[in-house]
């Protein structure tokens, strides 16, 4: 059990990627102080937590640091063996499945993302568009494949696959507005569009995941000011 | 049963190296399968059609792709003997954090050291001298990342070794000037069998790079 105090998380709450590890603490039922960073700058902490990268999200678990938000979730998991479910899978080959698919979402899907926000003219949008929805297409068959008729990829609960990807449910649903799309379409990939609601309304998720109002307010704010992707 | 393990990997592949250190030091027995990325096989597109890319492990004929997660995965199944990763959660943390580092950084660099010049390589060099400064603080007084033995940094990091000559040559600079420990670690690795025998020889190295550069109309 961690002691009050001993759990801290620097970040900022439109980040999905701060997201990841609030979800892995709240499934693992560990209470934790949550260090606001202030948009436009960088605390000290920040900075002396993580002076490779400088950027957030960093777990400080009795002042030692932990970054990226993948470890982070990882590190969660191994601290908290025995408070609520396994994150990873226990297999063997289903976290390899898993880290594969994490992966691909952050090496290729997310970068698609924010290509919308950055591409220039209609034809470009257009082109970015198509590409998030065939991220989410490939995504959506391996929905299929691992959740095997089960709530979530990591079947009957929330697992690292769906922290992964269901972080950035509201950037998505904030894009769909801004772009007039639809992209969590229930025609074309059925499985993450229910899935999707799933996550959202899940204990662990409710209290991290922002109201897409409130999303859509700030992405207008940061637009106009930085004509920037998401923030980290 | 016994198992069948293929690894499909392309010679020259820091990424791949990774996979054939990891499967010697657990003892695994494998099939090594050398691909021509110009002519992909059958096997390839139907084990890694995401990305089309080496190194996949086939496992019983079951793909593993992403090289730290085939890492990983080989880590977990043979776990038996010589554990990559330490079992301590920091440790793990803290090991994962800086392949994640490498893997952001070096590739990037390496490629931009032998395939540009003027400014754009000179910074490249510069950063890469700084990326490596890095990790040799990350190592401080240790024989190795992961301690007293090789583990999952270790191996993670040294197949880029096999680059270094070739980057030196394109860029016209000593790394074992700048950075002397990063290379004496570099060492220390090439005397262990399992990376000796999975690594190859940097002036092949060279010579493939230099084709590169000549298919890709680079000076």
């Amino acid at each position: 059990m961690a002691k009050v105090g001993e759990v801290k998380l620097i970040g900022a709450w439109p980040s999905p990627f701060v997201m990841r590890p609030r979800i892995a603490l709240n499934l693992k039922g560990v209470e934790y102080e949550f260090l606001e960073e202030k948009f436009g700058g960088k605390s000290d902490l920040l900075l002396r937590s993580n002076p490779v990268h400088k950027k957030i999200p960093v777990l400080l678990h009795a002042d030692r640091p932990i970054c990226e938000s993948l470890v982070i979730v990882q590190y969660i998991d191994k601290s908290w063996p025995s408070s609520g479910p396994s994150i990873l899978p226990s297999d063997p080959y289903d976290r390899a499945i898993a880290r594969f698919w994490a992966a691909y979402i952050d090496e290729k899907w997310f970068p698609s993302m924010s290509g919308i926000a950055r591409a220039q003219g209609e034809e470009a949008k257009k082109a970015a568009i198509d590409q998030v929805a065939e991220g989410l297409s490939l995504l959506e068959d391996a929905f299929g494949k691992i959740s095997k008729g089960k709530p979530f990829f990591g079947g009957d609960a929330i697992g690292f696959l769906d922290i992964a990807l269901g972080c950035f449910i509201g950037w998505l649903r904030v894009t769909e507005r801004t772009q007039g799309v639809k992209l969590l379409d229930e025609a074309k990939v059925p499985g993450l569009a229910k899935w999707a609601g799933r996550f959202c309304a899940d204990g662990a998720v409710k209290g991290v995941m922002p109201e897409t109002e409130k999303l859509a307010e700030f992405a207008k704010l940061i637009m106009g000011k930085f004509k920037a992707p998401p923030p980290q | 049963m016994a198992d069948e393990v293929i690894l499909l990997d392309f010679w020259p592949s820091m990424f791949g190296m990774r996979c054939r250190i990891a499967l010697a030091a657990k003892g695994v027995k494998y099939e090594y399968k050398d691909e021509d990325l110009r002519n992909k096989s059958e096997l390839l597109l139907k084990m890694n059609p995401i990305h089309k890319k080496i190194p996949v492990l086939v496992h019983n004929g079951k793909p593993v792709c992403e090289s730290l997660v085939i890492l990983q995965y080989i880590d977990e199944t043979w776990s038996d003997k010589c554990p990559l990763l330490p079992s301590d959660p920091y440790q793990r943390a803290q090991a994962r954090f800086w392949v994640d580092y490498v893997d952001k950084k070096f590739y990037e660099l390496g490629r931009k050291v032998w395939s540009t010049k003027g400014e754009e390589q000179e910074t490249a060099k510069k950063e890469m001298i700084e990326s490596l400064k890095l990790l040799e603080g990350e190592l401080g007084d240790k024989p190795f990342f992961g301690g007293e033995k090789l583990g999952f940094l270790d191996v993670a990091i040294v197949p880029f070794s096999t680059w270094f000559y070739a980057y030196e040559m394109c860029g016209n600079f000593s790394l074992e000037a700048e950075c002397p420990k990063f290379m004496a670690w570099t060492k220390r690795c090439m005397e262990i069998e399992s990376v000796s025998k999975s690594l190859v020889d940097p002036h092949k190295v060279y010579g493939f790079v230099l084709q590169l550069k000549k298919a890709f109309g680079i000076e």
